[in-house]
């Protein structure tokens, strides 16, 4: 009797719970081996890009907490910078504003981080770390309630500064957080690096050299650990994070465990810029001194009319960049994320293109997995890192 | 080396294709023709070591440009961490470009989100599909003559500044 092989197609998604929101893959099995996998996605696309263009600047900043929202204030940052890039008033921005950004992209980077491998340990089946992990995030969401006071989109940072400053007492709150930081990450680590189902699960599984990295786009701590040493902080400093001192931590092998091994070094190096940061902050303005295009201090809206001026018509007109364009990427903890501007010169932009570093490293998902077994499939998801909410805009 | 120096090579080699060399708050912009972008993305990576394509993208300058379109390439050199901007004019009636995909296999999705959006076809892509999209969808929703609320619905008369 004619015996007959053939590959199975089976769906992952868009309601699976390792797939990290909704991503949906197609793949093609050859018994427990995945032959092929497509991605889908576009199920969580709410035309970002699209309303961005009726809307002014500001207005636009509440839309970027919704791309990557385990991250808001990293893309907070990313877009108020490309605007005041695009202004020309980079060199303007106070310094205690600057500092307080530092502070709480990093503190947002562990937020990021924390949830990464909380959900990534979840889906290969270390429930405690998850328990652990949300402890902690949940420490950094009270911290982004004070300052903001919301716990996810935090709408904080504005063109040329901050809507508020910090409230009082809270530099202590953020100080013994970070301190604690390093033992949490101990913890983490006792749990899982020399765990030998974890190293069954992670070594070797979802290889990428870095010569297809580069060539498929993937950045950030994904690409680090393929050997390649590019951190935007470092190499192109926005935010005065040229005054910090930290390492960027790289790894050769390129592997899930790889992986796993840089963020826990940038969770590391994470509290320790927070701490730096805080040795920095310094009492002084945090909005720029540029009445026209950022909007003045609550006090002068309510006492002079200079400022009631300024805000009335900031608010309601709007303010409009000369013509041009500019690229403004920085390192979020995904990966590289990137606002492209382009005004005409009106109060609305001509264009806003994200580039969100989920979707590019999404893309090397199926070379990752394919030839590979299909539990393999959900190590890598998790250890790319990706979040729908900016993947599908 | 410097903006400059990149943008001289690039006349040296293509003098005829670039069209125009905007610098604006420190970033070079290099317009080209479109039927020489392969080779000039070639050039850039091989030669001039821009090895990395950060973004690609269309932007419709609906009643502002002739041609109405420009697909904008955003390169990355990983080694000098220098930035790069390439432009090329795309023509409403003739809306395609080739594929770079061939240069940057990172070109592969950013391309079908442009002809998902925008509506610019890229020849010879491997797998040119809607991406962001439904597959049975129609228009593309990024182009400046496709109503904010999405077709066949009564615009929206509220507050919308």
């Amino acid at each position: 009797m004619a015996f007959n092989t053939e590959t199975m197609v089976i769906n992952m998604g868009p309601q699976h719970p390792s797939t990290h929101g909704v991503l949906q893959l197609i793949l093609e099995l050859d018994g427990e081996v995945v032959q092929k996998a497509t991605p889908h996605i576009g199920f969580l696309h709410r035309g970002t890009e699209k309303l961005s263009e009726y809307r002014t600047y500001h207005q636009i900043i509440p839309l970027t907490d919704r791309l990557d929202y385990l991250a808001p204030m990293s893309n907070n940052l990313g877009y108020v910078l490309a605007v005041e890039k695009l202004l020309g008033i980079t060199d303007k921005i106070p310094e205690r504003a600057k500092v307080i950004r530092v502070l709480m992209n990093e503190l947002t980077r562990l937020k990021s981080h924390l949830v990464w491998m909380a959900c990534h340990a979840l889906d290969i089946g270390a429930m405690t770390v998850f328990l652990y992990c949300f402890r902690e995030r949940e420490d950094i969401t009270d911290i982004y309630e004070k300052v903001s006071g919301a716990r996810m989109t935090s709408n904080y940072f504005r063109v040329g500064g901050l809507s508020a400053d910090l409230p009082d007492g809270l530099e202590k709150d953020i100080r013994d957080f970070a301190e604690s930081m390093p033992g949490h990450i101990e913890t983490y680590e006792g749990l899982l690096t020399g765990n030998r189902i974890w190293q069954k699960r992670t070594i070797g599984v979802g290889h990428i050299s870095a010569e297809a990295a580069i060539d498929i786009g993937i950045t950030g701590p994904s690409l680090r650990a393929s050997g390649v040493d590019w951190d935007l902080r470092r190499d192109n400093p926005y935010s005065g994070y040229e005054d910090y001192d930290f390492e960027v931590p790289v790894f050769e092998e390129g592997d899930t465990f790889a992986r796993y091994k840089a963020r826990l070094d940038e969770m590391r190096q994470a509290s320790l810029i927070v701490l730096q940061a805080l040795d920095k902050l310094k009492p002084g303005p945090i909005l720029a001194d540029c009445p026209k295009v950022v909007l003045p201090p609550k006090q002068d809206v309510v006492e002079t009319i200079e400022g009631l001026i300024h805000h009335f018509k900031i608010v309601t007109e709007g303010f409009s960049p000369e013509p041009g364009e500019v690229y403004q990427g920085v390192e979020a903890p995904k990966g590289e994320l990137g606002f492209y501007l382009v005004s005409d010169g009106s109060p609305k932009p001509l264009r806003m293109k994200v580039r969100p570093p989920s979707f590019v490293n999404l893309q090397g998902l199926p070379q990752m997995v394919e030839g590979k077994f299909l539990a393999d499939v959900v190590a890598v998801i998790g250890t790319l890192d990706i979040v729908l909410g900016e993947i599908d805009r | 080396m410097s903006d400059q120096a990149i943008v001289e090579k690039l006349k040296a080699k293509f003098s005829s294709a670039v069209l125009d060399v905007v610098e604006h708050r420190g970033e070079t912009t290099v317009t080209i023709e479109k039927e020489r972008i392969v080779e000039v993305c070639t050039f850039m990576r091989d030669d001039l070591g821009y090895n990395f394509l950060c973004d690609l993208c269309g932007v419709d300058y609906l009643g502002k440009l002739t041609p109405r379109f420009m697909v904008v390439y955003n390169l990355y050199n990983i080694t000098t961490k220098q930035r790069i901007r390439i432009k090329v004019p795309v023509a409403e009636e003739n809306a395609n470009v080739d594929t770079v995909s061939t240069v940057w296999g990172t070109a592969n999705w950013h391309e079908r989100e442009c002809w998902d959006l925008m509506g610019i076809s890229f020849n010879g892509h491997p797998d040119l599909r809607r991406i962001l999209m439904p597959a049975d969808w129609e228009g593309h929703p990024l182009r400046k003559d496709y109503p904010l609320q999405g077709p066949d619905r009564e615009p929206y008369q509220g507050r919308l500044s």
